[in-house]
């Protein structure tokens, strides 16, 4: 029960219901990319403005569970602002916290970090992870 | 607690402290049906049909007479009865290869919102591939598919009627009897999922008179990997196999070969030899407790469960007149996710989404929900558990925010 209480902290429950960035944007010039987590629904797209190797501006929707919604959130506060090649390691860094994986401690997720409860609970790593990966494709599809 | 006569049959269960309600995805297995895979590959372990020699000569025998179990179990012939992969692969061999043949552009395949994917997805794509059309039995206001409403919706273009026996998500038994005299007075056949049926109702097919009943061992106590699809005789004998190869072949020539009859003609290459042996030994046990008993138990431990959840503030159940043993049900305002990892936490095993059926999930006019699924071995301890964290759950989520 402790995991759980640390998971819904906070951080998480404000942004699962005050989310930022919410919405997507009619402006050209977005990269958007889409992800869809087929069995249990989660469904989050996201849109990257870049310009001159900056994040100029990240937005999300969609819908699915609290740690879906809460991290698409905190992902695009975290990125907003970051050089491309900053935001990247981030990704990379905060894909690997949640799943467990080795990742380095010295680059710091900001708000994102309190993600990290989410590898007590391997079902729940997909939910954290796709608002990141679908940010991580927008920067492919720009290059 | 009460004493269940079934639990110390499943060893999966010992020790754990753990309320475990998810056998419509998947049944524990006993004893026995593990020991018959374990004899299989601990004593014999060889090819079946080929060999000339003891442990061959014995595989055979035990895979053919589970043939002859399951056949008896639903009162069909042994030719009757096709071992498959699953009961996906034996709806998929069902569009794929009488589909195949008898679609013609403008018929029409009667389907449910109700369905399992593997029940609706082989026709949708056959109906695309043919230019048939899908026609979606209308449900009644609590979801479930009834006699009057498929007449409304048979017409002579039907050609199949495709549905599902219980449904897994709503528990409901589809009227099927009724159906299927329906569908062959208008000229169409009927290919009844029985996945989230076999383990629960009697079935006798001639009574029924379904022309293809498709289910999984894995839900009705046997192994993983093997799944039956019962044929009539003569539909069965009119189907091309779709899949070529070992075993399945009467004569090879260089340019055009013969099959072997029914239901040998569909069982290409090394079959699940030790998952079919396991079969036979799940209907044995199935048998020998008999249907009534384990439907009589689930039934009353079910409404047990649903009594006390309902109670339940902040608890929405969307099958409260449920036939057989499934609660499907949510938190209001907790994605079923979030709320699932709860019930893990608290060692109450349960499945959470959208259960292979997405247009029921929307037909409900949601995203996704818990389902609770009861089975022989569960008992009230395990209801009052499902209650007492439903009810912490529904105050922790409410502490954090929710
Ligand atoms: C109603 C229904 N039909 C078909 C299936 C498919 O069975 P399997 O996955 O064993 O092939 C299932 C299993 O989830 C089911 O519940």
């Amino acid at each position: 029960m402790a995991d759980l209480d640390n998971l819904y902290r906070q951080i998480i429950m404000e942004h699962y219901k005050n989310p930022r960035n919410k919405g997507l944007s009619e402006q050209p010039g977005y990269v958007t990319a889409h992800i869809k987590n087929p069995s249990c629904g989660d469904d989050i797209t996201v849109q990257t403005l870049f310009a001159d190797g900056t994040v100029k501006d990240c937005r999300h929707d969609g819908h699915g569970c609290s740690i879906c919604c809460a991290s698409a959130s905190v992902m695009t506060e975290t990125v907003i602002g970051k050089t491309v090649a900053e935001a990247l390691l981030l990704a990379d860094n905060y894909l690997k916290l949640v799943s467990n994986k080795e990742y380095d401690a010295s680059v710091d997720l900001e708000e994102a970090a309190v993600f990290a409860g989410v590898n007590q609970f391997p079902a729940r790593v997909k939910c954290a992870s796709i608002a990141w990966q679908a940010f991580v494709r927008t920067i492919e599809e720009q290059k | 607690m009460e004493k269940n006569p079934w639990r110390e049959q499943f060893p999966q269960l010992a020790g754990k402290d753990e309320a475990f309600l998810d056998s419509a995805a998947s049944s524990l297995k006993p004893l026995s049906v593990i020991a018959a895979v374990d004899h299989y590959y601990h004593d014999l372990s060889v090819n079946i049909h080929r060999g000339m020699y003891a442990s061959s000569y014995e595989a055979t025998r035990l895979y053919e007479e589970a043939r002859a179990k399951v056949a008896a179990f639903i009162h069909a012939k042994e030719e009757e009865v096709v071992f498959l992969r699953g009961g996906t692969a034996a709806l998929n061999l069902v569009a794929s290869s009488y589909g195949a043949a008898h679609l013609q552009p403008g018929d029409e395949v009667i389907v449910s919102q109700l369905e399992h994917h593997s029940s609706i997805l082989p026709w949708q794509a056959l109906a695309a591939k043919v230019g048939a059309k899908l026609v979606y039995v209308p449900l009644d206001p609590e979801l479930r598919i009834t006699v009057d409403n498929v007449r409304s919706v048979l017409t002579s273009k039907t050609k199949v009627v495709a549905l599902t026996y219980v449904s897994n998500v709503m528990g409901y038994i589809t009227p099927l009897a009724e159906i299927i005299a329906l569908a062959h007075a208008s000229g169409a056949i009927v290919v009844a999922d029985a996945a989230q049926a076999v383990q629960h109702l009697s079935i006798d097919v001639k009574c029924l008179d379904v022309d293809f009943l498709a289910f999984s061992g894995h839900k009705m106590l046997g192994p993983t990997g093997i799944g039956v699809l019962y044929g009539k005789s003569a539909l069965l004998a009119e189907m091309e196999p779709i899949e070529f190869g070992g075993e399945m072949i009467d004569e090879v020539n260089k340019d055009r070969s013969t099959w072997k009859e029914a239901p040998y003609k569909f069982e290409a290459g090394t079959m699940p030899i030790a998952s079919a042996i396991g079969l036979g030994a799940a209907v044995d046990m199935l048998q020998s407790i008999g249907l009534d008993a384990i439907e009589d138990h689930v039934v009353r431990i079910r409404r047990y469960a649903f009594t006390q959840l309902k109670k339940v503030e902040g608890i929405v159940i969307y099958n409260p007149t449920a036939d057989t043993g499934i609660i499907a049900f949510n938190i209001e305002g907790v994605h079923p996710h979030d709320a699932a990892t709860f019930f893990a936490e608290q060692h109450v095993s349960l499945r959470a989404g959208h259960h292979c059926a997405q247009l029921a999930i929307k037909a409900l006019g949601i995203e996704a929900c818990l389902r609770a699924s009861f089975y022989l071995y569960n008992t009230y301890a395990d209801c009052d558990r499902l209650v007492a964290v439903a009810k912490e759950a529904v105050r922790f989520f409410k502490g954090v925010g929710f």
